[in-house]
């Protein structure tokens, strides 16, 4: 515990002056999250842009001219890509990791900081190599998100020549700085805790952020070797991958190479992946609905075991992205296995958020209305979850539009819930300014129903067999006209809520400037960052000495207390009681 | 309030949509009866606990609205409830996974009745090998494609030499009988999928995969490539017929063997100098074309192209649109040769004639139809525009550039390649759609002239035995 003694003299803090080291070069944790947030949320606003390129498309076939089969698979492939890597796991971990860490546990800043803010400049790095893609000869790779080779390095794919390089280069490079921040987030949780934070005390935020950054470095580099080898083939003409192949007419220098082994590493990465952006998700959402539910989250932990559980499994069921991948199909009953025992734990916390609710008295706040809609739709998409784990159920499905509905409910539209819900419950402590609940509501509203007007109809699209990733579904036997108009009206709904996403920038931006100031605690809530001296923080986080934790992040309504909530980092003598309702007694867990 | 009455709403919706909507699994025509009994299963389940975790969460917020005067319960932690949930979730789970692996043991288990076929992919095109009367299939490998072996098999193998060839996009399979497929692919990965037989596999380079079910419905059902494969991705359509075992078999005898298609008589050039006569007064003596008759250049033409398109014209699959004025004029002229020997001999003459480029009348922007072009008539077509055997694609450079006009504009008005026959056409028509600004059909034909047009030795492959 020596570095906390150091910790208490701020001293010797070294405070940046100018607004270069402030703001850009900073290695303050709070800056670097804003930088890792603005940037994911900028980048994503275009692979926003181009689902909607590619909904109109679907939707009404025969009407955009500049639409081409080349560019929509380039839409489809680099909407994919942004939002699941440069989204999703940068807004979670190099976003809200970085802020909410050091905050939540206690401590002045991320162990590394240099290393922190190289880590975010890796990050901008990677994403404009992706983005120089658009502009490289042949446009970016159309290869799918999941960039499957032998296509995906071929004639007969677009960008399989510049397009395909610079995604594996950037990938490549976003693993880089993946690995800086995440050591960082890893060894702050791990030495960096302040007095009293027991692991067993931290909100569930830092659990879900710490499972999840422990899954990304051993998961990224699957997909980082992956990445090379991909590139020694198509650079060098190494066969890792590709067997001997007769494309389009020429017969190429390959042999020997196996496409299923890319697979294999790719979904080694692609699984936990999805646990990477779920179980911050998780841990996140938990703190918003124990906060706006006045009520302690229902079972610690529980929650804390099915994260680490959740984390755990995720490593032994990667294959059940491949049941029909031509691997061997005796594989499929070990991964139907493992693939449905992570169902129980999934299931727990599920039951858990909802147990939270049960004998609360819930505020319904925007962060509120977005964790539960995010309950919604996480119950939903994890429920079809179940279909496509089951082997047998997967046959049918599988490369279904079902698929796509599936995922965008539980990796898409569930984490951005989430994303949503985070941003206005710590918009105020990151700001210090409240955002604009009117907006924020209308926000939620069309988003929400916006969002399953969208994917629900798009599961019986699968059922029917429509397959996924077609440009055109032109003409079939057994797809009625009637399919047909439902594309169109998912479009609408599609575009809908793209533009209404408008509102949240503005309610943002507004707020940012002219929002009501919102004090160091507006929801009255129990963890360490709303404890601090300045809102919002200023750099060091908590002034001449850290404090002290006396107990975990969930003590609301306590009975007798005479506030719902009693801080994380007030001694137990100083909680007020009601008259006659004798002395506080700590909770332990 | 709203959102209590939103959940509410969203779950009856959801069960609305469900029993009303007309969108449900493709009625099925194999054994796999069984696999749509799993989907039900789990739907049900499933949906057990979307109703009930959904109208609990509504209820909750319901109940325990805010009120300043009242305050949450305190309860950290129940552990006889989690024990409880963890055993019903543990049953749940059990219920679905338990039939799931069980018809699943049933589906890595091939019967050893069934028969084989095997289903080859390539970009973005079908085709099937029948095991000969020996019943085995030859060995195959990518080394051994080229245009005359296009399925790669092995010509030292004697088992392969009594193979049943099927290149035509249609394959078919007899009723009741349960049929392991073979997958294979060429290129890249592609997927075999019959929505109706309700079972899917990859078809992976380098390996063979496969898949089994017993077709139970006679009809004819789409196949469609459920892996993504490129940009023809979406156009790579089949389509399997299952019949009657009687039906089957002449089908099956029509089709040529491995050995057939090795031993197929190649053209003779002086006797195709005799066909060329009465192709000659429109079409030039050199093959070079004539714009005043409508008669496109043939010089330079693929032989394996020009080859289709007369089997083409003189089936009635092509030249019959009532508004392919110029079509309707040909196909009795490629009556005239009356069987496969004439084509070949002609196609053999023609292959003699100088290459010379065809004169240029159409204009555009070239900019703009380089940058049409390159992505997505040159995959096919190649870059260069000399066409591709493999693909089906013919020489673009140097034809008559106002018959590729008439053409496209054909294909876009859905006047070629609307027939069921045209297996190739269907792709371009859909290509098509990427020209769908007025003038992008001009700027192409535009971009296409200003290429060099290649060495002969260069050029897509012009032997009569090509591709299909």
């Amino acid at each position: 515990m020596t570095h906390i003694a150091i910790a208490d003299q701020p001293a010797e803090m070294h405070h940046p002056h100018s607004f270069v080291t402030k703001y850009i070069w900073s290695q303050d944790h709070k800056v670097i999250a804003i930088q890792y947030g603005a940037t994911a949320i900028s980048v994503g606003l275009i692979a926003l842009v181009l689902s909607g390129l590619m909904r109109l498309q679907l939707g009404f076939p025969d009407t955009f001219s500049f639409i081409d089969p080349s560019d929509y698979y380039q839409y489809v492939t680099m909407h994919g890509m942004i939002m699941v890597i440069y989204l999703l796991t940068a807004l979670f971990l190099g976003g809200f990791g970085n802020y909410l860490i050091p905050l939540q546990i206690g401590a002045r800043d991320m162990v590394f900081p240099f290393l922190n803010m190289l880590s975010y400049w890796f990050y901008l790095l990677s994403v404009l190599i992706l983005l120089a893609s658009f502009f490289v000869g042949g446009g970016p790779t159309g290869a799918g998100w999941t960039l499957y080779p032998p296509q995906a390095i071929l004639r007969g794919t677009p960008g399989a020549d510049m397009g395909i390089v610079l995604m594996l280069v950037s990938l490549a490079v976003f693993i880089i700085a993946f690995t800086m921040g995440g050591l960082n987030y890893v060894t702050t949780i791990l030495q960096a805790r302040t007095r009293g934070m027991t692991l067993m005390r931290m909100p569930l935020s830092v659990w879900g952020i710490f499972v999840a950054t422990v899954l990304g470095l051993f998961a990224f580099p699957a997909l980082f070797v992956s990445a090379v080898m991909m590139a020694f083939d198509k650079l060098l003409g190494t066969s890792f991958f590709m067997p001997a192949v007769v494309s389009i007419g020429e017969t190429l220098d390959y042999s020997g190479g196996s496409p299923v082994l890319f697979q294999h590493l790719f979904w080694f990465f692609g699984h936990p992946e999805v646990y990477i952006v779920a179980l911050p998700a998780f841990g996140l959402v938990s703190d918003v609905l124990s906060t706006h539910a006045r009520k302690n989250i229902f079972g610690y932990r529980m929650m804390v075991w099915a994260i680490v559980a959740i984390g755990g499994l995720s490593f032994i069921v990667w294959a059940h992205h491949m049941y029909v991948s031509g691997m061997n199909p005796y594989f499929g009953f070990f991964f139907a296995f493992t693939t449905l025992i992570i169902a129980v734990p999934t299931a727990l916390k599920v039951y858990n958020w909802v147990l939270t609710l049960w004998q609360g008295n819930i505020r319904l706040t925007v962060p509120m209305l977005f964790a539960m809609g995010f309950i919604f739709t996480f119950v939903h998409g994890g429920l079809t979850g179940i279909f496509l784990g089951n082997v047998t159920v997967d046959l049918p499905l599988s490369d279904t539009y079902f698929v796509v509905a599936h995922f965008h409910m539980v990796m898409g539209v569930s984490p951005v819930m989430v994303l949503f819900a985070a941003i206005y419950h710590w918009f105020p402590k990151i700001t210090g300014r409240m955002f604009n609940v009117t907006l924020g509501k209308i926000h939620f509203w069309a988003t929400f129903l916006g969002t399953y007007a969208i994917y629900l109809p798009m599961h019986y699209l699968g059922f029917l067999g429509v397959p996924r990733r077609y440009y055109a579904i032109g003409n079939t036997d057994f797809i009625p006209d009637s399919a047909t108009a439902l594309n169109a009206n998912i479009t609408i709904a599609a575009i809908f809520v793209g533009v209404v996403q408008l509102i949240f920038i503005v309610n943002i931006l507004w707020s940012l400037f002219k929002g009501k100031p919102a004090g160091g605690n507006p929801w009255d809530a129990t963890s360490l960052e709303w404890q601090t001296p300045e809102t919002p923080p200023g750099h060091g986080n908590w002034g001449p000495r850290l404090p002290t934790v006396y107990r975990w992040a969930y003590e609301y309504s306590v009975p007798g207390a005479k506030q719902d909530f009693v801080p994380q980092n007030v001694p137990p003598e100083d909680v007020e009681m009601e008259p006659g309702a004798g002395p506080y007694r700590e909770h332990t867990v | 309030m709203a959102f209590i009455v939103a959940i509410v709403l969203l779950v009856a919706a959801s069960l609305l949509l469900h029993w009303l909507s007309p969108w449900w699994l493709t009625p099925i025509a194999s054994n796999w009866s069984a696999i749509d009994d799993t989907i039900n299963i789990t739907l049900w389940v499933t949906g057990f606990v979307f109703i009930a975790v959904n109208l609990f969460m509504a209820y909750a917020v319901f109940r325990y609205r805010f009120n300043k005067n009242r305050r949450s319960r305190y309860e950290p932690e129940n552990k006889k409830l989690e024990l409880w949930l963890t055993g019903f979730t543990t049953v749940g789970i059990v219920a679905m996974l338990a039939p799931g692996l069980f018809v699943w043991a049933e589906f890595v288990s091939v019967p050893e009745e069934a028969h084989q076929v095997e289903v080859v992919g390539q970009q973005w095109q079908w085709s099937y090998r029948y095991p000969g009367e020996d019943g085995l299939l030859g060995a195959a490998d990518a080394v051994y494609i080229s245009p005359d072996n296009p399925f790669g098999i092995n010509p030292d193998d004697p088992n392969g030499q009594d193979d049943v060839l099927v290149t035509s996009q249609e394959m078919h399979l007899p009723v009741d009988k349960p049929v392991k497929l073979l997958l294979r692919s060429k290129d890249v990965l592609h997927d075999y999928s019959v929505a109706q037989f309700r079972v899917k596999m990859d078809m992976v380079p380098g390996s063979v995969s496969y898949l089994w079910f017993t077709p139970t419905s006679t009809g004819s059902y789409d196949i469609l490539c459920e892996e993504l494969c490129g940009i023809g991705h979406h156009i790579m359509r089949g389509r399997v017929v299952v019949a009657g075992e009687d039906d089957y078999q002449n089908w099956l005898t029509a089709q040529p063997t491995f050995a057939d298609t090795q031993s197929a008589i190649g053209g003779d050039p002086l006797a195709g100098q005799a066909h060329f006569a009465i192709c000659a007064s429109c079409h030039g003596s050199q093959g070079e074309g004539n714009q005043a008759l409508n008669a496109p250049r043939l010089a330079g033409q693929a032989g394996w192209y020009i080859k289709r398109q007369l089997a083409y014209y003189r089936d009635g699959i092509r030249g019959v649109h009532e508004d392919d004025v110029y079509g309707r004029q040909m196909a009795p002229m490629a009556a005239t040769l009356t069987n496969d020997q004439a084509i070949n001999d002609v196609i053999a003459y023609i292959e003699t004639l100088p290459k010379t480029k065809a004169e240029t009348t159409v204009s555009g922007d070239i900019a703009k139809g380089k940058a049409i072009y390159e992505p997505t008539c040159g995959i096919c077509h190649a870059p260069g525009g000399h066409g591709v055997w493999s693909v089906n694609a013919p020489v673009l450079v140097g034809m008559s550039d106002w018959y590729l006009v008439r053409q496209l504009e054909n294909y876009r008005a859905g006047i070629r390649g609307n027939h069921l026959g045209d297996e190739f056409g269907f792709q371009m028509r859909s290509m098509v759609s990427a020209l769908k600004e007025a003038d992008a059909i001009n700027d192409v034909v535009a971009y296409i002239n200003t290429l060099p047009e290649a060495a002969p030795d260069e050029q897509a492959s012009v032997t009569t035995g090509g591709a299909q």
